[in-house]
C-alpha cells in the first residue's frame, strides 16, 4: 500500500510538472489525462470509491474530450496556435519566488492543521458493502438529505454554464441584438400567454 | 477500501500543496490560454484530493460532497473558459492572452 502511495505521488507531481510545462497543448492533455487517473487510483487508496469512478468518468471522460476538442478546432487550418513556453524564461523568477513564499506560507499554517488531526480510524466496514463508508449509498444519502441545497445550487450553477457557453461559443447570428426579433419574441409570448389564459 | 490509511495526513497535505504550486506556476508562466485552464484544473485536483482525504482521517464524508461539488463547477468552468478561448480566437485569430488586451479598459 505505501509502495503504491509513493508511486502514485511520484507519478502525479511528474504529470503535473509536464502538464505545464508541455511544448503543444496536446502534450498537456496526454499529461493531465494521466495525472487524473493517478488521481483517481490515490482516490480509491482513500475509501472514496465512487468519486474515483466520477473523477474518471467527467474529468477524462468529458473535460479532456473538450479540452482536446478545442485544440483540434483552433490547432485546424491556422499555423501559430501552439506557441511553446514562450514567457518562461523572462517570468521564470518573479513567479518562482511568488509560488515559493505563498507555498512557505502555506506549508507553515498546515502545520498546526495536522497536529491537531486525530489518529486516523481504521475503517470496520467492508468496500462494497451496503452502507460502508466512500460507498455510492453512503454517499448518496449524505447528498440528497443533509446536502440536499448545495447539490440544487451546483445544478443552477450547471445550467448558467450551459446557457453562457451557448451565448458565447454558440451561432452569433442568432444572438445578435436585433431590436425586430426582440419585438417578435416578446409579441409572440404576449400572443402566447393571451391564448392560454382564453383555454 | 477497507482497512487503514495507507499513510499520515501529512503526505497529503504535503502532497497536495505541491500539486496545487505546481498549478500555481503554470498559470503565472504559461501564456497559453489552454495550458493556464489546465493548471486551473490541476489547482481544483489538488483542493478535491485534500478533501478526500480528511474525508477519511475524519470518517465524515461530508468532504466526499465537497468534492463532487467542486468536480461538477470545475467542469462548468472549463466549459466557459474554453468557450470564451474559442470566442476570442475566432474574433482575433490569435489566443496568446498578452496579446489579448480588450478587457483591460
Amino acid at each position: 500500500m505505501i509502495v503504491l502511495w509513493w508511486l502514485v505521488a511520484i507519478v502525479l507531481i511528474a504529470t503535473a510538472v509536464w502538464t505545464i510545462s508541455a511544448r503543444k497543448p496536446v502534450y498537456s492533455v496526454v499529461a493531465l489525462l494521466t495525472h487524473f487517473l493517478a488521481l483517481a487510483v490515490s482516490y480509491i487508496m482513500l475509501s472514496a470509491e465512487f468519486l474515483g469512478v466520477i473523477q474518471v468518468v467527467i474529468y477524462v471522460g468529458a473535460i479532456l474530450v473538450l479540452f482536446v476538442f478545442v485544440i483540434a478546432l483552433l490547432s485546424s487550418g491556422v499555423g501559430s496556435f501552439s506557441v511553446g513556453p514562450d514567457k518562461m524564461k523572462k517570468a521564470a523568477w518573479p513567479a518562482g519566488i511568488v509560488t515559493a513564499i505563498a507555498f512557505g506560507l502555506l506549508a507553515w499554517k498546515l502545520g498546526g492543521a495536522i497536529a491537531s488531526t486525530p489518529v486516523t480510524a481504521n475503517i470496520s466496514t467492508v468496500a462494497g458493502e451496503a452502507g460502508a463508508f466512500g460507498s455510492v449509498a453512503d454517499f448518496g444519502k449524505a447528498l440528497f438529505t443533509t446536502y440536499l441545497l448545495p447539490f440544487e445550487i451546483t445544478a443552477f450553477v450547471l445550467m448558467v454554464a450551459v446557457i453562457g457557453v451557448i451565448l458565447l461559443a454558440g451561432d452569433q447570428s442568432v444572438h445578435a441584438p436585433s431590436r425586430e426579433r426582440a419585438d417578435r419574441v416578446a409579441r409572440e409570448m404576449r400572443e402566447a400567454i393571451v391564448r392560454g389564459g382564453e383555454e | 477500501m477497507s482497512g487503514a490509511m495507507p499513510v499520515a495526513i501529512g503526505n497529503y497535505l504535503a502532497l497536495s500543496s505541491i500539486i496545487f504550486f505546481i498549478g500555481v506556476a503554470g498559470v503565472l508562466l504559461r501564456r497559453n490560454p489552454l495550458i493556464m485552464l489546465m493548471s486551473v484544473e490541476l489547482m481544483w485536483n489538488a483542493a478535491n484530493l485534500l478533501f478526500l482525504a480528511f474525508a477519511r482521517v475524519w470518517l465524515n464524508n461530508a468532504g466526499h460532497v465537497f468534492a463532487f461539488l467542486v468536480i461538477t463547477v470545475a467542469a462548468a468552468e472549463a466549459a466557459i473558459g474554453l468557450a470564451i478561448i474559442v470566442t476570442v480566437f475566432r474574433t482575433r485569430a490569435n489566443v496568446d492572452v498578452d496579446e489579448v488586451g480588450a478587457l483591460r479598459g
